[in-house]
């Protein structure tokens, strides 16, 4: 077994840094025979945004879908390497995986509400964890939504149908339901692809704001986004880390040929 | 004809056609059903009276009422709903959610739409030779809401594992990324969503319980017995059943009861086919997909 701190190594991440996360060799197939990832190694600091960009099908859904095992729910048929959160490696089977769900939260690209009210959707999470007191539970739903940047917009219709909220509110309050349950690492893809960009602005405001509390992992959806939220950025491409690096090295003075055709729009 | 001048015009008149079409076709449907229905009860609502509804049959079934046959029929539904609803929904739910597609459950799946298809009497015969006979129930209302629970479930099995498949699969990822163990994600947001449908097939099914005569002939139902049943093991008249008997087996016998039998019966099946519609339709309201 490799130690953590040789991970480390393998990124070009100062050593003082904490990391919440450290990625070691990690592979990752299909059952169609795509091999999305592989050995895949990185080390992703607490209380920053890490942007994973690179090209359509390189496997940055695959790598974030890994890091809570939603993947468990997907056709993965070869998985290797460790991915280890807070030193415990939670590939391992033994893992409680619904724990870990409620630690490493994930916003999807398509934003899906459940067919519930909003105050509903943003307790379910918590009301599963068995919370039961009502005033900690109308405190979380004030809470996420405010750090969601849409408690103006909602706070007088809790109680209607979440569905009825617009597609740019309905992503902010995928993002108040994570923000509930008090993750410790929030996973974020494409969670802006589909809003405008006052809304964009907004999450990413957020984002910025939440930080501190928060190991953010985001998937960009363009490299416009990646270079103005990144602390550090990896590119991936083809199933492999290229580069990773802090991100105004990244996007300024690239180091690999293909991140820089890829950062400077030369790329297919 | 005058030549139609744009592509436009064109479409317009194969839709005009297609819909009318598509009208004829639900017309036509819809006909039979009314005709039925209102027949029966124009010939049949004379014959309906407080008497009729809450008396014993009188004068070898000439007269009087058909208290027993209504609540045996009564009986035997419920009986067979607490025997078959929670059976089939457990079945579903397992088909449906937690069964890997193995060879072992694609068989499981050919056999229920198999037994869908067994024709009622046989199920008669089975629920005779079982639980009549061997198990020893006697002919009673144990034995008739067994034999119509098996008929019945897989109805109920078939069009809950269907209501269940129509829930989006986003909504199970989202309900398990936020930390929910399958059971309550199955729970809280795969079964509300899927209610409406598991409804519909259950109460198709218990239609179908109550108006069967087949099964109920050999295991539970009497020809003529003017009493209330006191125990599951007694045996019961019932609707259907009673109705066949006055219409084939009684001489003499006053067509008006004849169809005020049948507007009884098609009372009881229409009011559950009323309550499902209204639940459905509430829960349609509700549905945020
Ligand atoms: N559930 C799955 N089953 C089979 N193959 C999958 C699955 N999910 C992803 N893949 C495959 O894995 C590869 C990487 O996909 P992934 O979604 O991780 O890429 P991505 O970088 O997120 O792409 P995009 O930018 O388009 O979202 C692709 O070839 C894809 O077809
Ligand atoms: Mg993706």
């Amino acid at each position: 077994m490799v130690s953590s701190a040789e991970a480390r190594q393998h990124s070009s991440l100062p050593q003082e840094i904490k990391n919440k996360i450290v990625i070691e060799e990690l592979s990752v197939g299909y059952s169609d025979g795509t091999e999305s990832l592989r050995d895949v190694s990185l080390a992703i600091p607490d209380h920053a945004i890490t942007v994973l960009f690179g090209p359509a099908g390189g496997g940055k859904s695959t790598l974030l879908r890994t890091m809570n095992r939603l993947n468990d729910l997907a056709d993965v048929i070869s998985l290797s390497g460790h991915v280890w959160i807070d030193g415990v490696d939670i590939l391992d089977p033994s893992v409680d995986v619904i724990s870990l769900r409620r630690r490493v939260g994930i916003v999807f690209t398509q934003p899906v509400v459940l067919p519930m009210t909003i105050r509903q959707n943003l307790t379910y999470g918590l009301e599963l964890a068995g919370e039961r007191s009502r005033s900690r539970l109308e405190e979380a739903v004030e809470q996420s939504l405010r750090a969601a940047a849409l408690w103006e917009e909602v706070s007088d219709r809790l109680d209607d149908p979440a569905i009825a909220l617009s597609g740019g509110q309905q992503q902010r309050l995928c993002l108040a339901r994570v923000l509930a349950l008090e993750p410790e690492v929030i996973l974020l893809d494409e969670p802006t692809s589909g809003l405008d960009p006052i809304s964009t602005g907004k999450v990413e405001a957020s984002l910025q704001e939440l930080k501190e509390h928060y190991t953010f992992v985001l998937v960009p959806h363009s490299v416009q986004q990646a270079a103005r939220t990144a602390d550090y950025a990896a590119f991936i491409l083809d199933g492999q880390l290229i580069e990773y690096a802090p991100g105004k090295q990244i996007f300024t003075n690239p180091q690999d040929q293909r991140t820089e055709d890829y950062v400077e729009g030369r790329f297919g | 004809m005058r030549r139609l001048r744009t592509a436009s015009e064109r479409n317009k008149l194969t839709q005009n056609i297609g819909f009318t079409g598509l009208r004829l076709a639900a017309l036509i449907t819809v006909v039979p059903i009314v005709l039925v229905v209102v027949y029966i009860f124009w010939q049949g609502s004379p014959a309906i009276s407080w008497e009729f509804i809450s008396g014993f049959p009188r004068e070898g079934m000439r007269a009087g009422g058909i208290l027993p046959a209504i609540v045996g029929t009564f009986w035997l539904t419920l009986g067979t709903g607490i025997i078959a609803v929670p059976l089939g929904i457990g079945a579903a739910i397992y088909l449906a959610e937690y069964a890997p597609d193995t060879n072992w459950t694609r068989a499981i799946r050919i056999a229920i739409i198999n037994l869908a298809g067994i024709p009622s009497v046989v199920y008669g015969l089975f629920g005779l030779g079982l639980f009549v006979l061997f198990l020893q129930f006697g002919t009673s209302i144990v034995a008739g809401s067994l034999t119509l629970a098996i008929m019945t479930l897989p109805v109920i099995i078939s069009t809950t594992e269907e209501a269940l498949r129509a829930v989006p699969n986003s909504f199970r990822v989202v309900s398990i990324s936020l930390g929910g163990s399958k059971w309550q994600t199955i729970r809280r947001v795969v079964i509300p969503q899927a209610l409406p449908g598991i409804l519909t097939g259950v109460i198709l099914g218990l239609e179908r319980a109550a108006g069967e005569t087949a099964p109920i002939l050999f295991t539970v139902a009497a020809f003529f017995l003017p009493r209330l049943p006191t125990s599951i093991f007694d045996a019961t008249m019932a609707l259907p059943y009673h109705l066949f008997v006055i219409s084939t087996q009684v001489p003499g016998m006053p067509v008006q009861i004849q169809y005020g039998t049948a507007v009884v019966l098609l009372t009881f099946v229409l009011s559950m086919n009323t309550v499902a519609a209204v639940i459905r339709s509430r829960a349609r309201a509700r549905r945020q997909w």
